[in-house]
């Protein structure tokens, strides 16, 4: 397919030459521990989904992505082929329709999309977000429900938690969630919901008991709300940074009635529920932010081997060769971190530590190193005709969304301490 | 029981920088991205349409080579193969293959399977013989549609659109006949993420040359392999007198 790209005189994309391993053919699952010990090696199969997400996001992302951002248009074109490919909503689980993917290897997905676009790569994870409570804490009836209808058609999901009042602070959150008879009613307003405006139901939290003496842990339910419930007022789209396609939006919740059906595990749940979900959703948010830095670490390699300075090519004066080399080292680092908690939560295990260093690395870096890509550029990297001004601005989400870069360091610290004192 | 073979080359993915051994005896291959050659995915996308169309019934993917042309296979049957097989064909043997042998092969296989069509693609592009379609269709003594950039299955017929050089010509052709593809005969299609898990689940049989009756054996040797010269500068006139002075004193005109 790029061949006749290529040959139609088509896209111009930076492609990562990756060696095709002439060693035998690798183990059969990322599930099964390797006997050798540590494995950097992936399956055949895994490099074939690799494979087919690049080569979507080389040939059908990277040339819309400067367009979208501009007019701000929510990608929906992009969305549904990479649905009819299979890119998305890797983790329902089979007897729902979906393929139910590990985590790992829909980060490698993640990581290939964001590469081309993260604006693109977050409305489509903002998918397995809104999912993953339902995922890990549904019901079958609400599984095949709410789960079942995404594989039929490319709908979107949101995850409903942040409010005006309360982001880091998850506890203090105040929609409230009444019970009256077999429903629960809802009033509140909820704020930055990713997809909010597109999606077809929301994973919601709620307060459903309003004595302030109540623990966190049994404060608050988490439940399923069909977008088309009276009640629900669709915020205006809201103007960001970066990311600029992505549709993020206010909702307000008027009188919204909630079937008792729709609750997850049952009331005061909820609490548990939001954070689990962070585990399985942290990792690919690192991903997104390494397949951003690896893309501004291309471009900026690629500026650096042809702009000439002084009488040579910029690349051959140390300052710059010494900006790309920490790039790659902090792309490389942050690749090793969405990996390590990915294979961790994999493999059945409490991940919280791996994945908070995941997600703080990976922001951090992805900042660090699209600032320094518009740094290689120079006067260039500050214009829109050049591809990395978009990544800085990009960029800087991601020290804040699915848990701000301090509070994953308050994370990182408490779980520190608890393995120190072991 | 209409059956079609389609061959797939494993080959130096098109978008690698080529390099030349030392010693001038080939091109290097170790740790290089290959991937499979673009005109053969052209080749599948046409079969697997057929398939969707109904005109046929089984598609069967081919390779010959080393263990790793599993994975070209594996491509082939993850954009919509029913099967494959894997010649195997290591060591010198797959140094010296060409056309003549992978002909030879695909003609044994052709009978073999009974197939009505056998679709490959024009050329490979690390070779660039345009030779493969050709020979088999000789060796089998079947009609032969190459440089095919539309195919239709008419009954017990098929006709093709060629690009030849003075444009396009149209032939009808009975089967059993070998196609070769062009580039224009189709858009290959994603393998999605489903087809890619479902491959891994369809078989790839394995056999030798020998199995087939082949002799492997090279009437070709390869002396020397040399990178194209560099690209010389070239040189700025200010006027076309002084172009027709320089090219005269070239000994160009």
């Amino acid at each position: 397919m790029l061949f006749n790209k290529a040959l139609r005189g088509g896209v111009q994309s930076v492609l990562r030459l990756q060696s095709t391993s002439a060693a035998a053919v690798a183990a059969t699952s990322s599930q099964n521990a390797p006997s050798t010990g540590f494995c950097f090696e992936m399956t055949d199969q895994q490099k074939e989904f690799q494979e087919l997400a690049r080569k979507f996001s080389r040939e059908e992302i990277v040339p819309v992505a400067a367009a979208y951002d501009r007019s701000g248009e929510y990608p929906f074109p992009i969305i549904k082929r990479a649905w009819e490919l299979g890119l998305m909503n890797s983790h329902i689980p089979e007897d729902c329709g979906g393929m139910g993917l590990g985590i790992f290897d829909s980060c490698l997905i993640t990581e290939e999309l964001a590469y081309g676009c993260t604006g693109v790569q977050t409305a489509i994870e903002a998918n397995s977000l809104g999912q993953m409570p339902v995922i890990i804490a549904g019901n079958d009836f609400q599984k095949k429900k709410y789960l079942g209808r995404m594989t039929e058609e490319p709908l979107m999901c949101a995850y409903g938690v942040t409010e005006p009042g309360a982001g880091s602070d998850v506890a203090g959150l105040k929609t409230r969630a009444e019970k009256k008879g077999d429903e629960y009613v809802v009033n509140g307003q909820k704020m930055w919901i990713t997809n909010g405006g597109k999606a077809n139901w929301y994973f919601l939290l709620a307060r459903t008991d309003a004595d302030p003496k109540c623990p966190t842990s049994k404060a608050f339910t988490g439940f399923i709300v069909d977008a088309d419930s009276p009640g629900i007022l669709v915020g205006r789209k809201e103007l960001n940074m970066g990311q600029r396609c992505s549709d993020t939006r206010g909702i307000t919740f008027e009188d919204v009635r909630i079937p008792k059906e729709n609750v997850l595990i049952g009331e005061g749940a909820g609490f548990k529920i939001a954070m689990g979900a962070f585990d399985k959703t942290r990792p690919p948010v690192a991903a997104g932010a390494t397949g951003l830095a690896q893309r501004a670490l291309d471009e900026a390699t690629g500026y650096a081997l042809e702009r000439k300075t002084f009488g040579k090519l910029i690349a051959e004066h140390q300052a710059v060769s010494f900006l790309l080399a920490e790039m790659a080292m902090k792309v490389e680092l942050a690749r090793m971190g969405w990996q390590r908690s990915a294979w961790e939560v994999d493999n059945g295990r409490r991940n919280t530590y791996y994945a908070s260093i995941a997600k703080a690395f990976a922001g951090d870096i992805a900042n660090q190193v699209a600032s320094d890509a518009v740094q290689v550029f120079g006067g260039n990297g500050f214009n829109s005709e050049y591809p990395v001004e978009k990544l800085m601005r990009d960029a800087k989400i991601y020290q804040i969304y699915e848990g701000t870069a301090q509070i994953q360091r308050l994370i990182i610290s408490r779980e520190h301490f608890s393995r120190f004192k072991k | 029981m209409s059956r079609v073979l389609v061959g797939v080359k494993r080959v130096i993915d098109y978008a690698v920088k080529i390099r030349v051994k030392p010693d001038h005896s080939g091109v290097v291959t170790d740790g290089v991205k290959h991937s499979m050659n673009p005109f053969c995915e052209i080749a599948v996308e046409e079969a697997v349409k057929l398939k969707e169309k109904k005109f046929i019934k089984e598609v069967v993917a081919v390779s010959c080579g080393p263990t790793q042309v599993t994975e070209t296979i594996r491509t082939a049957l993850a954009m919509g193969c029913d099967r494959g097989i894997h010649v195997e064909v290591s060591g010198k043997d797959y140094e010296a293959m060409g056309p003549l042998q992978i002909s030879k092969i695909f003609a044994a296989l052709a009978k073999k399977e009974e197939a009505s069509l056998v679709i490959l693609g024009k050329q490979a592009i690390d070779d660039d013989c345009n030779q493969t379609g050709q020979m088999t269709a000789a060796l089998l003594d079947w009609p032969q549609g190459t440089f095919a950039s539309e195919v239709t299955i008419d009954g017990e017929k098929v006709k093709v659109v060629r690009e030849i050089d003075g444009g396009l010509e149209t032939i009808k052709i009975s089967m059993p006949a070998v196609l070769t593809a062009d580039l224009r005969l189709n858009t290959p299609r994603y393998a999605t993420l489903p087809n890619i898990m479902k491959a891994k689940k369809k078989k790839i049989a394995t056999m030798k040359p020998a199995d087939l009756g082949v002799d492997m054996v090279s009437r070709v040797e390869v002396l020397r392999v040399d990178e194209p010269p560099t690209r010389l500068a070239g040189v700025k006139v200010e006027t076309v007198d002084d172009l027709v002075a320089k090219l005269k004193a070239n000994g160009t005109i």
